[in-house]
């Protein structure tokens, strides 16, 4: 449906050429090439060092070993894991009301601020050590709670009052309760990075059988987990189909019986709680949390669900693998054997770069679009 | 609200209601109990939450009022009294009865109010017994010590039970009053809590010009407003405030009615005496005045220049601070003799030249991609460009040119003709120039408004299609208001560079695009006037990202207050403080055209059916 939408646009743009057009065609050319030439010079590299190619395009250059490859997509698929289960909240407002949620990056931070609360308190109970596994479940528990609250306070705040308002006005607004919540992290738990207690060995070491940290293949694990629960809950159950109903089409949801309030209510609670586990996972990966924690990572998941085509669930967490994959091994794959020096710095800017090439080259994401047809403009 | 409301000039948002009598006041008791326990126990959240974010204890050292009041106790004030002023407010529907204010508001108001003291009880009363120092930093003896005045921990219940009663009484009665006596009552506790908050800016005014006497009187030693100048202030202002009741606005009619020449020259006037003030104010002002007069200014510059982005054209560009910087940046590596890679060490005139010319480019580099995109995607995509161009400038990829987290220091003075330079040490000078651009923007924003292009914005904010349906090259407009607004940012980046003498990447953070987008929305969005009166309220007071306001306690708290405030504003008033009118229009359409239909004057043709002409542009 979504593509029938997209196409007379873009014939249209092919029809008179102007000057903003051929600029966009020199920027993706440009952009390809940049990829192209820095994907030719990493497999020079990785050929041999020293052949003419990779001299030409980084004389220090030493490509990248097997493992550390593995590691970086190893750890690109962890942080992409986490983008998606945030991305899932994004998608399914963007979804349902057709406005870009910013602060929902906040939720996954209090979320995080949550369990180093809670982890900490049963650190201190000495509950922690003994009972890992339970204690991650409870603070897991919590998080989810917690977070949903935030979720459904925020929506009936902040957003119910202007449903019907022009689209930038809520989204505005979102920035706003962005704003406010970091802030209000800043002056309740003070503007220092806080720590998460010490995680048992099995967590932090690598473990033989796939040379993996256990805590990423807890983040694996716990995502693809939360991920089936939420694809059988919105497919399979009568609230899921109220919101794919919603999603639809709210008015006509309406005259079939649905209580669309309360169906908007279920979406913010349910993006929420997959923002809380999220930040629940951030916590055991990273053990430290600040009051800017969820911005970038909400940037980048809005980014995640733009890629897989916004109101896409599958695409929403496909979206975050290949941001999480594309910052983790681009700056190393492309713009290393480049030349560029001090790659890793640049990897938010590439996750950035991106959004903006999706946006530029097929704006409705790798899966087409999913959303009510007065939004699709 | 009642009968003799003044005639309204200028669209009023809810418009004028046809005139409903007034049913006699409610009986004390009769109250929606439930509506009251839920505003009572929100407001009792938010007094909770202020108290836990240390608002009361870092600003109580700031005194409004001498030995009675200080800013601390005084934000403990306010929710209380709100909920009592609010919970009075009845809904005007058509068919709904209106009731006159009676006893049952004030009934209401107690409450309200005495909920909303009681949970400052319940905290003093849990700050005895439990311990959550651990998550929550501001859990401490300290808040419990200001709650309770000093004394045990039962005061502190009773006497915010009684103060927040007392509060929201007092709201409750502010309904009871007339319009003409909450007017005075109102301009009473503005005029106090005004000379309070403008109070070193006032002492050093007055320092200036030999008037020491008058603010001696007037103020403390160690702050705040005498008590007995307090009283005098509130009587002189409430007379005022009702002697010149309407004045000022018949004073206004008359000048917008005035016609052709005769209005040329009423504004002329109007801009020529404002010029004067401006140019002889600094002149009898000390530096620190001086300096946050310079910060004021240069947020007026960026804001005019979001404003044609946002304002005009209707682009949600949230990473403007992109031009700031860029704009920074090139001034910086052009005059300094630092500069890593290449210095040309231009004077700062002709380097501005060269600033503007880049500046234009970037804006054109970043509005190409992104000028076709459906605006909230364009939103969060110039948030990715103002984020990619602060971290191209950290990275160490680019630090040969830019210095990478070193910066580039050492800028030199922004010399004008070799009459003077203008360096940060300066502030008066620093001054004089920004007021120089803004005088500057403030005419092209003024002119572009309205010539053929800034119609054309405004056609393009207010439906896409249709105004490329009547002919207007949508795409060249829009990214010509990406070029106008980042060339007015680099100004405001130059002078920065050369005011603080050196450029860090942390000075272009996110958190300065989302500032000025607030100062552009409370001000109101497209209006000049409401611009740069909301740069001055809200930079002048709280302070900008990093610059110190007039209220330098806030500092912790501004960006927190900044955030509540963009969301009230959505809320409460898309428009702004001093909305544009066409942006008013726009904003509240369905609401213009219920209006017209309950006055009876539906056009069939314009929507006037209600929900149906919903606007689809901001």
């Amino acid at each position: 449906m979504a593509r029938a939408e997209v196409r007379p646009v873009r014939r249209r743009a092919r029809k008179s050429r102007t000057g903003v057009d051929w600029f966009l065609t020199i920027m993706r050319v440009a952009a390809i090439t940049v990829i192209g030439l820095g994907l030719l010079a990493f497999i020079a590299q990785e050929i041999n060092t020293d052949n003419p190619f990779a001299q030409w395009a980084n004389p220090d250059a030493t490509g990248l070993t097997g493992a550390q490859f593995q590691g970086l997509i190893i750890s690109g698929v962890t942080q992409g894991a986490m983008y998606g289960l945030i991305a899932l909240g994004y998608s399914m407002v963007y979804g349902v009301l057709g406005f870009i949620n910013f602060a929902h990056g906040e939720v996954f931070m209090v979320g995080a601020m949550t369990g180093m609360i809670t982890s900490n308190k049963l650190a201190d109970a000495g509950l922690w050590e003994s009972n890992f596994v339970g204690s991650l479940v409870f603070i897991m528990v919590v998080s989810i709670l917690v977070c949903s609250l935030t979720a459904v306070i925020m929506e009936r705040v902040a957003y119910r009052p202007l449903r019907g308002s022009p689209r930038l006005i809520p989204l505005i607004t979102s920035i706003g309760v962005s704003f406010f919540l970091q802030n209000a992290s800043v002056v309740l738990l003070g503007p220092a990075a806080k720590a998460y207690p010490d995680v048992p060995d099995w967590i932090r070491t690598k473990h033989t059988f796939l040379d993996i940290e256990g805590a990423k293949i807890l983040v694996i694990l716990v995502a693809a987990v939360s991920m089936i629960c939420l694809w059988y809950f919105v497919e399979r159950t009568k609230s899921g189909k109220a919101m794919r109903a919603v999603a639809e089409d709210a008015e006509i949801a309406a005259l079939m019986g649905i209580d669309v309030n309360r169906t908007i209510v279920k979406v913010f609670a349910l993006g929420g709680a997959m923002a809380g586990l999220a930040g629940i996972l951030w916590g055991i990966l990273f053990r430290s949390v600040i009051h800017t924690t969820g911005f970038l990572p909400g940037i980048k998941a809005f980014s995640a669900a733009v890629v897989g085509g916004i109101g896409h669930l599958g695409g929403a967490m496909a979206g975050g693998l290949s941001i999480g994959v594309a910052e983790s091994v681009g700056p190393l794959v492309i713009l290393e054997p480049l030349g560029v020096s001090g790659v890793s710095q640049l990897r938010d800017a590439v996750a950035f770069a991106v959004l903006i090439g999706v946006l530029l080259l097929r704006p409705a994401g790798l899966f087409g679009e999913r959303l009510q047809a007065e939004d699709r403009t | 609200m009642t009968a003799t409301l003044p005639p309204t000039t200028g669209p009023q948002p809810g418009g004028t209601q046809p005139e409903a009598p007034l049913a006699a006041p409610r009986p004390a008791l009769a109250h929606d109990w439930r509506r009251i326990a839920r505003m009572g126990s929100i407001a009792a959240f938010g007094q909770v939450f202020i108290a836990l974010s240390n608002m009361p204890v870092r600003l109580d050292e700031r005194l409004i009022v001498k030995p009675v009041l200080s800013l601390g106790y005084l934000v403990l004030l306010i929710l209380p009294f709100a909920a009592g002023y609010r919970q009075g407010h009845q809904i005007k529907r058509e068919g709904v009865p209106t009731y006159a204010p009676g006893l049952n508001e004030v009934v209401g108001g107690l409450s309200c109010g005495a909920l909303a003291g009681g949970g400052l009880s319940l905290l003093a009363v849990l700050l005895t017994h439990f311990d959550l120092r651990e998550p929550l930093v501001n859990w401490s003896p300290i808040l419990l010590d200001l709650l309770a005045f000093g004394n045990a921990t039962w005061f502190a219940a009773v006497i915010w039970l009684v103060i927040g009663g007392g509060m929201g009484a007092a709201g409750g009665v502010l309904r009871l009053l007339g319009p003409r006596i909450r007017r005075a009552v109102v301009t009473m506790a503005l005029a106090v809590a005004g000379a309070a908050v403008l109070e070193s800016l006032v002492v050093d005014l007055a320092e200036g010009l030999g008037l020491e006497t008058l603010t001696d009187r007037l103020y403390a030693r160690r702050g705040g407003v005498n008590w007995s100048s307090a009283l005098g202030l509130a009587v002189v202002s409430g007379l005022l405030a009702v002697v010149g009741r309407g004045r000022f606005r018949q004073a206004r009619t008359r000048v917008t009615e005035l016609e052709g020449a005769k209005r040329t020259q009423a504004n002329v006037g109007l801009i020529l005496l404002t010029a004067a003030v401006l140019i002889v104010l600094p002149l009898f002002a000390g530096k620190l005045t001086n300096e946050l007069l310079a910060n004021v200014g240069l947020f007026v510059l960026l804001a005019l220049g979001l404003n044609v982005v946002v304002g005009l054209a209707g682009i949600l560009d949230l990473g403007y601070v992109a031009f700031f910087a860029v704009g920074s940046y090139s001034a910086a590596v052009l005059t300094a003799a630092t500069s890593p890679k290449i210095a040309p060490e231009m004077p700062w005139l002709a380097a501005l030249i060269v600033v503007v010319i880049i500046a234009g480019l970037v804006g054109l580099f970043i509005g190409a991609p992104v000028i076709r995109m459906r605006g909230d995607y364009l939103a969060i995509v110039t948030l990715g460009f103002g984020e990619i161009i602060r971290l191209l400038f950290l990275s160490d990829w680019l630090s040969g040119w830019f210095g990478g987290s070193q910066g580039i220091t050492n800028i030199p003075a922004a010399g004008i003709f070799g009459l003077t330079d203008v360096a940060g040490t300066d502030p008066r000078r620093v001054f004089y120039l920004v007021l120089a651009f803004c005088a500057l923007a403030i005419y092209v924003s003024w002119r572009l408004e309205h010539s053929r292009l800034g119609r054309a914005w405004m056609a393009v904010r207010e439906d896409e299609t249709v105004a490329e349906a009547m002919g207007i090259n949508t795409v060249n407009v829009k990214l010509l208001a990406f070029v106008v607004g980042a060339v007015l940012g680099s100004f405001s980046g130059a002078i920065f560079a050369a005011k603080v003498g050196s450029v860090f990447p942390t000075s272009f953070l996110i958190l300065v695009s989302i500032v000025i987008l607030v100062v552009v929305i409370f001000g109101g969005m497209g209006n000049i006037i409401g611009v740069i009166a909301g740069s001055a309220v809200l930079i002048g007071v709280l302070g900008g990202p990093k610059q110190p306001g007039l209220l330098v306690e806030f500092s912790e708290f501004k960006l927190l207050i900044y955030g509540a405030l963009l969301i009230w504003m959505m809320l409460a008033r898309p428009e702004g403080l001093i909305p544009s009118v066409r942006r008013t229009r726009e904003l509240r359409q369905q609401e213009m055209a219920q209006d017209a239909w309950l006055r009876g004057e539906v056009d069939d043709d314009d929507g006037g059916n209600g929900p149906a002409g919903s606007p689809s542009a901001v």
